[in-house]
């Protein structure tokens, strides 16, 4: 019966039930402010219960205060179905087969009565349906793995997504598209370089800052670079592919381990941090801007690792951060800890004693920085000395994220703080650099005439 | 050689055949007959200091070329909430145009460009929205649910308009009549189209985000003059609550016009209320000809037998050299000949003063296939040099008839199929009648095609934004401050005896309740006060510059000078010349400037006796009257300020 009342409650639900009105019902609502038609749509579930909503003739929607109702009368019904047209997609022996795995995320989605806001849809064919162009480029099929926003992702989804990858390589796909949420995109991203090594093809994540129900949404462009990508570039890496401007221009590809997201809105999000993207991509090509990548072989030699600790945490230290922080974490048995620090990597007296608990607990604690950029130097002040003296090991110039996910992954497969140290600060995918190029560190600063100038020549 | 259809003929008479009455000696009844019906969607910027859905400031603007950034973006059509592709978007989608955004710090965030979900929305612009809606007397919505109107032309960054119901049904008097409202919408404004050539168009993005309301009437304006009418009252209604912008580009009306048998057509965005009526008049009787077009067709063949046929030209073959070939030879483009079945005599039939049928296909290659004008020849042009020369190749080489009509366009290859595809598409349309589309109006009247005439299809919830409860305590404050109704004011100028002649004035300029506090304050009469500001002010914007700010409350300022000094108000026309051309100039130097000096009765009556003796003298005339007028005329300026005029005249008649 509920059903008959999507979303309704309380008062409003009374009131439509006293007037036997069910939701699609095509109905005229009489009021004290006036009369209204209309279909009667459901209502999302942390509305309140006060107003009936209604799909006027014109298309527009109206809440109708439940207090001015005086008569509610069904004179039709008409269900919504919402659903993307769908139309098989292609095949064509020359193209090259991708693979596009879903775990949620805008890059498809539709919208959802139950809260009003977005919800994911997903397959071959409804994204031929919506974005035909990516018939040009490959044979894609899909697989939907989770129907999750990015938040809600976690080890165990990096790890059946790990496997689902090595999976289809040893099936001899050609390239893998990953539809991610953006919010941890990039946490998924070193997940994944970690847990998915050699590979012989490349691994493209991507998803949309505006989801694909609006015109102006990125999804559609993103997913046609990153299916191009995993297709047809040169690159065997975990990589990160969303736009480089937040103009409809060229995308970047980021290194999985090296990619953060910067704005919570802009479509421009992602920036590769302390280093430049290994190339840009527009629809017709691919422009290399780093040589020194691993490049895609015949082989389908790939090592999958799927390994992760849970009990790892991110401390990010403010001024005046209590011992009691670090303490909970040593109580709550946690294995490792990443310590985004200030500055070159640092944190206040006052936690010294907590800190000296946790690594006699044998906890691994790395030091990151909040500054993002930069490497953590622990010699050049004494604090610095003194942490290390403590146990604490910087982590070069890993992201925070990074350095989480990888301590994740170390302790998952060692026990040994030795070896568990070996595997932090030996390089697998860029997460530590030799060296910072210049060009590494961009952050501009508006307002100055000459950035100005070159803001109006160039499309933002 | 083929034989060569006499065109400028076939427009005449076609023009005759459907009826087509000219615009001055158009009467009810002729519109009558041909089903005119008009309704209106009226949008009025409201006078806010921020945006709608961000904290830019309103209503400051940029020139063309200045800006600090541009963004390009691209648009896609979406699935409106039942599921359903819109019309219109698919079009846009397959023009495939690059759009420009230039951004100005100063007037653009990142919410304009949709690189930031919407902030909450103006309550000020809210309160005003709903203001209007009550005058109206709406029934106002109990929740605002924003949203999403698609329009992938580029005018809006996000490809849709952030816009929600707040009233709907109400409505307006007119002199003879009532008219039902539809709904008022408050929505953003858009981006200002900069320029559109080719694939490249370029917006300004500082109006976009900018509240106004958008209000729709039912199509019951069954003359030009009364959607006209209907227009200007809701401008006035608008500009009565002292809460909405004024000048070019606040206000401006979408008219939508259809006549028997034809169909709803939008003519957008016409920006004076003057150009309504001849714009509805040419619209109205396009659609009788598109009608008596497609009569003519259906007589002849069936659409689904009707087949184009299509051909690449090889210039070679060609012995003419049109300027227009040669150029697209030149630019190495293709020339592609099309034939249209049956189209013989169609393609030169009358659509609107000085067009046919064949603009209606130049006019839809412009917009949806991006080929700039001029873009193609046809057999019926006024002079069809090139198919004189070359007609006999173009029609061999299309298998064409002749009862067929030809038309020629050069391109590229990547427009070549969808241009081919809009002559098929429009043609087809043909049979159907009146195609429905939005189209530009013209400052001539004429009108000329913008885009397919979106639908219900359009529209999205949108999901960024929760519903917003407006309940009953705020539409009582707001029912407090309404201001008066229109239609009230009407009638009490008709009570104060002002001429209807002075009204467009006093309500345009929103000057009710000046005219009431200056009778309030000074006891001038109201309608010696309306007509000063109907028509000596009005005539003096028209003449002088003034080399200050003016503004009405000077006249204020006049008034209570005058009654201060105690002089008779028929000074204020002498004053207002003076003070509308130095509205910095103190009252008692425009008195100076006047030469003003006070005289008493006595004194004035002192005048007459030498001047009737020196009419006596001069002479010639053999009115009866003249000798009155000739005194009153010589002691007239003497007079104004000190007594009444009414009151000289009898002076003057007693004494002479």
């Amino acid at each position: 019966m509920a059903d008959l009342f999507k979303g309704y409650k309380g008062n409003a639900l009374e009131l439509l039930k006293k007037y036997k009105i069910r939701v699609w019902s095509d109905a005229v609502v009489s009021t004290t402010r006036g009369e209204f038609a209309g279909i009667v749509l459901p209502r999302a579930e942390n509305d309140d219960d006060l107003h009936i909503v209604l799909k006027m003739v014109t298309g527009y929607n109206v809440g109708i205060l439940v207090d001015t109702i005086t008569n509610m009368k069904e004179e039709g019904y008409k269900e919504a179905n919402y659903k993307i047209p769908e139309k098989e997609f292609p095949y064509s022996a020359e193209k090259p087969n991708v693979k596009l795995f879903g775990t949620g995320g805008t890059i498809a989605s539709r919208l959802d009565y139950r809260t009003g806001a977005v919800i994911p849809a997903f397959s071959p064919g409804e994204l031929y349906g919506a974005v035909p162009e990516l018939a040009d480029i490959c044979n894609m099929t899909t697989e939907k793995l989770f129907a999750v926003f990015s938040e809600n992702m976690g080890p165990q989804e990096y790890i059946t997504l790990a496997k689902c990858i090595g999976k289809e390589i040893e099936n001899g796909i050609d390239g893998i598209v990953v539809g991610h949420g953006t919010d941890t995109m990039h946490h998924t991203a070193a997940a994944l370089s970690f847990m998915v090594q050699d590979s012989p093809v490349p691994i493209v994540m991507v998803g949309s800052q505006r989801s694909s129900d609006r015109p102006s949404s990125d999804a559609a462009l993103n997913l046609i670079h990153a299916t191009k990508a995993a297709a047809e570039s040169d690159i065997a890496e975990v990589m990160v592919c969303m736009f480089g401007p937040t103009s409809d221009e060229y995308g970047l590809l980021h290194s999985g381990c090296r990619v953060r997201k910067m704005h919570s809105s802009y479509r421009s999000t992602f920036r590769t941090i302390g280093d430049t993207p290994i190339a840009t991509i527009n629809k017709d090509s691919i422009t290399h801007i780093k040589d020194n990548f691993k490049h895609r072989r015949k082989d389908r030699d790939v090592k999958i690792l799927p390994y992760f600790e849970e009990k790892v945490a991110i401390v990010y230290y403010y001024p005046n951060m209590q011992p009691d922080i670090i303490d909970s974490l040593i109580e709550n048995g946690y294995k490792g800890i990443v310590i985004a620090g200030t500055g070159l990597g640092h944190v206040n007296k006052e936690i010294y004693p907590a800190i000296e608990r946790a690594t006699a607990k044998g906890i691994a604690i790395y030091m990151t920085v909040q500054t993002l950029w930069g490497y953590v130097h622990m010699f050049v002040y004494d604090t610095g000395r003194d942490l290390m003296a403590m146990g604490i090991i910087p982590a070069d110039n890993m992201l925070p994220e990074v350095a989480y996910i990888k301590l994740g992954w170390a302790l998952g497969q060692a026990d040994d703080l030795d070896k568990v140290k070996e595997i932090m600060l030996t390089p697998i995918s860029d997460e530590i650099t030799e060296r910072e190029p210049y060009n590494g560190y961009l952050v501009f600063q508006g307002g100055i005439p000459e950035m100005e100038a070159y803001l109006k020549r160039i499309h933002k | 050689m083929s034989d060569i259809f006499d065109v400028v003929n076939n427009f005449h008479e076609t023009k005759k055949e459907i009826g087509y009455v000219d615009f001055k000696s158009a009467t009810e009844k002729d519109y009558k007959k041909i089903g005119f019906k008009c309704g209106l969607e009226v949008h009025q910027q409201l006078k806010t200091e921020k945006k709608l859905f961000c904290r830019c400031p309103a209503s400051t603007y940029q020139k063309i070329d200045e800006y600090d950034a541009e963004v390009i973006r691209h648009m896609r059509p979406t699935l409106s909430e039942l599921g359903e592709y819109d019309g219109t978007a698919l079009m846009e989608f397959r023009t495939r145009k690059n759009i420009t955004y230039r951004l100005k710090n100063e007037t653009t965030c990142t919410y304009e460009i949709d690189d930031t979900p919407p902030f909450k929305i103006n309550l000020d612009a809210l309160k005003i929205a709903i203001q209007i809606s009550l005058l109206v007397k709406q029934s106002v919505v109990g929740e605002l649910h924003i949203i999403r109107k698609q329009y992938l032309d580029g005018s809006i960054p996000a490809g849709f308009q952030r816009t929600g119901i707040i009233g709907i049904e109400g409505e307006i008097p007119l002199k003879n009549k009532t008219i039902r409202l539809i709904q008022i919408s408050i929505e953003e404004d858009s981006a200002r189209e900069i320029s559109d050539i080719g694939h490249e168009r370029v917006y300004r993005t500082d109006r976009l985000g900018m509240p106004l309301i958008e209000t729709v009437t039912y199509p019951e304006m069954l003359t030009p003059q009364e959607a006209a009418e209907a227009c200007q009252y809701l401008r006035f209604m608008a500009r009565s609550t002292g809460n909405v912008y004024t000048g070019i580009g606040a206000a401006r009306q979408d008219v939508n016009v259809s006549c028997e048998g034809g169909t709803r057509v939008e003519i957008k965005g016409v920006a004076h209320i003057k150009w309504i009526p001849l714009l509805t008049h040419n619209e109205c009787y396009r659609q009788v000809a598109l009608l008596k077009i497609r009569e003519r067709l259906l007589k002849k063949i069936k659409p689904s037998e009707w087949n184009m046929n299509v051909v690449e030209l090889d210039y070679n073959k060609l012995t003419s050299s049109t300027h227009f070939v040669l150029k697209a030879k030149e630019e190495n483009k293709k020339l592609i000949a099309v034939n249209l079945p049956n189209f013989k005599g169609i393609l030169s039939h009358f659509t609107q003063p000085g067009k046919m049928f064949s603009n209606e296909i130049a006019d839809r290659l412009k917009v949806i296939a991006c080929l700039e004008h001029p873009n193609m020849l046809s057999s019926e042009m006024p002079r069809p040099e090139f198919f004189f020369a070359d007609g006999d190749y173009i029609k061999k080489a299309l298998d064409a008839s002749d009862d067929d009509a030809q038309i020629i366009f050069w391109t590229d290859e990547y427009d070549r199929q969808i241009a081919t595809e809009t002559i098929e598409e429009r043609c087809q349309m043909a049979f159907e009648g009146v195609p429905n589309e939005t189209r530009k109006g013209l400052p001539d009247g004429t009108t000329i095609f913008e885009r397919v005439l979106p639908g219900a299809d359009r529209m999205y919830p949108d999901t960024d934004t929760a519903p917003i409860c407006i309940p009953e305590k705020l539409i009582e404050d707001i029912r407090q401050t309404l201001p008066h109704d229109v239609c009230d004011e009407m009638k009490t100028l008709t009570e104060w005896g002002v001429p209807e002649s002075a009204w467009t004035y006093i309500l345009k300029n929103n000057l009710m309740m000046m005219i009431r506090r200056i009778n309030y304050e000074t006891d001038v009469n109201y309608k010696f006060i309306a007509k000063l500001f109907a028509y000596d002010l009005n005539h003096l914007e028209g003449q002088l510059k003034p080399s200050g700010e003016f503004t009405f409350s000077k006249v204020l300022g006049m008034f209570r000078f005058i009654k201060e000094e105690n002089l008779h108000p028929e000074i204020s026309r002498l004053m207002l010349v003076e003070l509308y051309q130095q509205p910095n100039m103190r009252f008692e130097s425009i008195l100076e400037q006047l030469d003003f000096k006070r005289r008493d009765k006595e004194k004035l009556k002192s005048y007459i006796p030498l001047l009737s003796e020196k009419f006596d003298q001069i002479n010639t005339s053999k009115e009866a009257d003249a000798k009155f007028h000739w005194v009153m005329g010589q002691i007239r300026n003497k007079a104004i300020g000190n007594i009444a005029l009414t009151d000289l005249a009898k002076i003057v008649k007693e004494s002479i």
